[in-house]
């Protein structure tokens, strides 16, 4: 077995896993649940380590070469994108045993493990996709699984925010679907190589800027940009707490990095100024996200918002994609894909914990959990500090690479919101912070909670504030086979 | 790993490694806790002595940690930053005697005990920073482990100071980071350096270099509470009072007003920031500040209040040393840096005492306290002697060697500034010691907790540590001429900075 088997028992493992979870008892799908998610950390991390070492892993399914057959690839992104995802949901599954015992939901429970592992299935199989047609098939995968899950809350109004997603997800879908046949039909080809290669004989196409703005439409729409997020905060916010994790986490990071992948590959040459469209969306994601998420009464929706507002900064990146700037821009991005999935994980699994500790929703409802749920609080904090991009967090490095392009770039007006937003998104989590350091209500109920949820939200809050003494390894692991994208100068200038 | 690496590391892992334990003892464990942090402090202390021998020798402190690509992070020892690490080393240790008899049987005492030796470490870091980023970083993490402190007893006034704490030092925070963001692009990767580091920069950058300056020294002069960023220190006053004295005598505002001096000499370089300009409306701005300080005690009668805007006034001291071009203003205002803490601590102190022995907390109610407690009084008397300049106090030394530097510099519409905020800090301090010794009790004391024995006016652990800092008081005004003394060291500073 070389390394390139990896890839496929990447996605194989959790499909299995995931049948397997639908035709065993309830309880022995919950021991295998949690038999084989330390194996897939393990082998995520195998990936890691082999792409950092010998560069891009390519498997060719069946031994059917592309463009006849299917084709994986993982270039350093997307092993990087792997090995957060392989956490994320190793942690939402885990949480998501004790959590639904505590709801007294064991119908959702056995549906929520099937809908997880073909999820964690699907994801890898997107960022492991090296072609239009099965980006397109794996999005759509994720979003049914993803609405699905959403579902999962059982009231009427889980039900809707579930519904509404799927419908704007459905929507997003096909005007991806759309930018990939004009793609198709401009090009001739799916297989993102070639198109590379013929987009670049041919950029000023009228076809191809079609296919692109098509394309961007429908993915911005599906990882809820500005003006387009009006879907994410019910959904995620009225989701049961591991399935809100891997939403905020990880569904809306695929489109994006599908957006990212296009963007700084095949689809460059067409890209002309739409990149500072993108970068006012961003900004104003930041501000009117973070503003929001202030103001929010529900503890879940401050953090829902929180993700409108980071997702902002995935996408100030792109104007400055290029030139001198390309290098700390895309280190940053890809940087801030990964903090922000980890620590908005831990946030909501962090949340998720309090809320069940006072049994109600509401941000003013958790005084005095400091003193009761110390890890949880603790957790949060330190998720918030890497989302506010305090030092030395992982959110710090990313902020950081990103600020520097845009000073690099002389972008005043997308520093300056840069830094903004931080300040807004200290105030945030410092209003929740302040509720739980409050003295308690004197009839406030207080429930037992299982030790290894906080636990949970911990590890995954430690990993994202270790990952900025990790900047260094993952800067260069993210720049395998990044194409034209320039290193990040490591030698002063 | 060698002595060299070792000794910055483990000056800031003390107290790293004896805060995060503590958050995990329970409540009740008083004597492990206390012991593990007078250890922490001890061995913080030792190896800051050590260094101090070598620096001497001139040998280089440098530990190395991998961080952002190109930017690691740095602690290094030079002279400039163990001047800072020493004050506060030894004044930790006076602190943490002084907050263990404080803090006597008060609730969430882990807690407390834990972000005070995150603080710690935080100014540690500051101290020992060898480049902006790690400067930035452990700038930031002050703010955020002093907050938790600040709203310590968790009332509805605590929690509004908190907020305004917060408001204040993360939007300097953000301007630091702006400024620190810019000279990257500019320069690269920005390691401390005697002498400054833009020389290599053409004339073409030098308005961008203003702005840059604008914005970093912005951001660290909100925690030096330099007008008009100086609003949140009075309220921060609702702390307990081993907080007002370390953190907001020592930590936080010596943590800007270093920030100052580390940026103006060692990323600017003395020399480059005067032919930009940018020193004399520094000045300017300190002047205004002093006074402004001063003027506004006067009106205080709440004690800690009073003293608080006195910090403001007396901190900018240390700015003004910076804004006045040449080695002697930099000495006067380098050795402010240790005078004002060892001052302002006493002074703080002997408020934290009055109120824990007799409920005082308002000048007005201090009459005839003298007669109750002589020995805080004698030390408060001594640190306010010193505000004031007496001779043979360490204050006097400090305005010294600011006139001197005032002249020197040509400045000297400085002078009228220091004879006014002279005269200003007596009138605000010889009225609080007429009330003390000259005016009988009048009434009850507002509420009388611990009962005297004999010479024993209050409990020892309170009483010791003022006692400890009046005489150093003294004894750094007095002995100012040993090379070991605070004033012997800046001048070695001064030396490094100005003779390369």
């Amino acid at each position: 077995m070389t390394p390139a088997d990896l890839l496929w028992i990447l996605v194989a493992l959790p499909l299995v896993a995931g049948l397997a979870c639908v035709l065993l008892p309830q309880r022995a799908g919950g021991t295998l649940s949690r038999l084989v998610v330390l194996p897939m950390i393990v082998l995520a991390a195998g990936v890691a380590v082999a792409v950092a070492d010998r560069g891009p892993l390519a498997h060719a399914l069946g031994g059917w070469a592309p463009p006849l057959g299917i084709g994986l690839r993982a270039d350093g992104l997307a092993a990087a994108m792997i090995a957060m995802t392989a956490l994320v949901c190793a942690a939402a599954l885990l949480y998501a045993e004790p959590y639904f015992t505590a709801h007294r939901a064991e119908r959702e429970r056995s549906s929520f493990r099937p809908l997880a592992w073909t999820l964690w299935a699907s994801v890898n199989a997107l960022l492991l996709s090296n072609d239009l047609f099965n980006l397109y098939v794996t999005l759509e995968l994720l979003t049914l699984c993803a609405a699905g899950l959403a579902a999962l809350g059982g009231n009427a109004e889980a039900l809707a925010a579930s519904l509404r997603y799927l419908l704007a997800a459905l929507v997003g879908s096909l005007a991806f679907l759309l930018g990939v046949a004009l793609a198709y039909a401009g090009t001739g080809t799916l297989a993102l190589p070639e198109l590379a290669a013929r987009v670049a004989a041919d950029a000023s196409a009228p076809v191809l800027a079609a296919a692109l703005l098509a394309m961007i439409a429908g993915l911005a729409l599906k990882t809820a940009l500005f003006p387009l997020h009006g879907w994410l905060p019910p959904a995620h916010g009225g989701a049961a707490t591991p399935v809100s994790a891997l939403l905020s986490a990880l569904v809306v990071k695929a489109s994006f990095y599908v957006l990212l992948q296009l963007w700084v590959g095949p689809m460059k040459p067409v890209s002309g100024d739409l990149g500072a469209v993108l970068g006012a969306l961003g900004v104003a994601a930041i501000l009117w996200g973070s503003i929001a998420a202030l103001v929010q009464a529900k503890l879940k929706w401050v953090v829902a918002y929180s993700t409108v507002a980071q997702v902002g900064y995935l996408f100030v990146a792109f104007p400055l994609l290029e030139g001198d700037s390309a290098g700390s821009a895309f280190g940053g991005v890809a940087l801030q894909a990964i903090a922000h999935g980890l620590a908005k994980a831990a946030m909501f699994l962090a949340v998720g914990t309090l809320m069940l500790a006072c049994g109600r929703g509401e941000v003013a409802a958790i005084c005095g959990l400091a003193g009761r749920q110390p890890v949880a609080v603790f957790a949060f904090a330190i998720a918030g500090a890497s989302l506010a991009g305090v030092p030395p967090t992982g959110g710090f490095a990313a902020k950081w690479l990103l600020l520097e392009a845009a000073w690099i770039a002389g972008s005043w007006h997308l520093a300056a919101p840069m830094i903004v937003g931080s300040l807004l998104t200290a105030a945030y989590v410092l209003r929740v912070l302040r509720c739980a350091f409050l003295p308690p209500a004197n009839d406030a109920p207080s429930q037992r909670v299982a030790a290894t949820m906080p636990a949970l939200a911990l590890v995954l809050a430690l990993v994202a504030l270790v990952m900025g003494f990790a900047t260094t390894p993952l800067l260069s692991l993210v720049q395998v086979g990044a194409g034209g994208i320039a290193a990040v100068a490591v030698e002063p200038r | 790993m060698s002595e060299t690496v070792l000794l910055p590391l483990v000056t800031v892992a003390s107290s790293l490694v004896a805060g995060l334990t503590i958050f995990m003892l329970p409540e009740k464990r008083r004597g492990l806790r206390s012991g593990i942090n007078i250890a922490a402090a001890v061995i913080k202390l030792a190896c800051v002595l050590w260094m101090i021998d070598g620096v001497l020798a001139e040998r280089v402190y440098e530990a190395r940690l991998p961080f952002l690509p190109g930017n690691d992070l740095v602690l290094r020892a030079d002279a400039m930053s163990l001047l800072f690490a020493t004050l506060s080393a030894i004044l930790w240790l006076v602190t943490t005697f002084y907050a263990i008899g404080y803090l006597e049987g008060a609730p969430r005492r882990s807690r407390f005990f834990g972000f005070f030796s995150l603080c710690v470490t935080a100014t540690m870091g500051i101290a020992l920073a060898g480049n902006l980023v790690t400067f930035f970083l452990f700038y930031e993490l002050l703010t955020l482990t002093t907050y938790p402190l600040v709203v310590h007893r968790g009332t509805e006034k605590a929690l509004a100071a908190g907020a305004t704490y917060l408001a204040y030092t993360l939007a300097g925070g953000a301007l630091l980071l702006a400024g620190v963001v810019w000279l990257h692009a500019l320069l690269g990767t920005v390691e401390f350096a005697h002498g400054g580091v833009m020389a290599a920069l053409g004339p073409e950058t030098h308005p961008q270099l203003t702005a840059v300056f604008v914005l970093v020294i912005a951001g660290v002069a909100v925690k030096a509470a330099v007008v008009p960023f100086h609003g949140w220190l009075p309220q921060a006053m609702v702390a307990p009072a081993p907080v007002s004295a370390l953190l907001h005598a020592v930590a936080v505002v010596k943590a800007g007003a270093f920030g100052v001096v580390r940026l103006c000499y060692d990323v600017f370089g003395i020399e480059f920031a005067a032919d930009l300009g940018v020193l004399t409306p520094l000045a300017a701005i300190a002047s205004v500040t002093i006074l402004w300080g001063s003027l506004r005690a006067l009106v205080q009668d709440d004690l800690k209040r009073r003293l608080a805007y006195s910090t403001i006034s007396q901190v900018s001291y240390v700015v003004l040393g910076v804004g006045l071009f040449g080695p002697v203003g930099t000495i006067g205002g380098l050795v402010h840096l240790v005078h004002q803490g060892i001052m302002k601590i006493t002074l703080f102190f002997c408020a934290g005492n009055y109120a824990e022995t007799l409920g005082i907390h308002r000048v007005t109610e201090m009459d005839g306290v003298g007669a109750r407690m002589p020995l805080t009084t004698a030390a408060f008397t001594v640190g306010a002697l010193g505000m004031i300049g007496a001779p043979a106090t360490a204050g006097f030394v400090t305005k010294w060697y600011l006139g001197l530097g005032a002249l020197d510099a040509g400045m000297g519409w400085v002078l009228p500034v220091l004879l006014a905020s002279s005269l200003l800090n007596a009138a605000y301090f010889l009225p609080i010691l007429h009330r003390a010794w000259f005016r009988s009790q009048a009434g009850e004391w507002p509420a009388e907790r611990i009962r005297a024995v004999g010479r024993r006016e209050t409990a020892w652990l309170l009483l010791l540590p003022p006692l400890f800092t009046a005489a150093s008081v003294v004894a750094t005004g007095l002995l100012s001429g040993l090379s070991f003394s605070p004033l012997g060291w800046t001048m070695l500073i001064a030396a490094r900075e100005y003779l390369r």
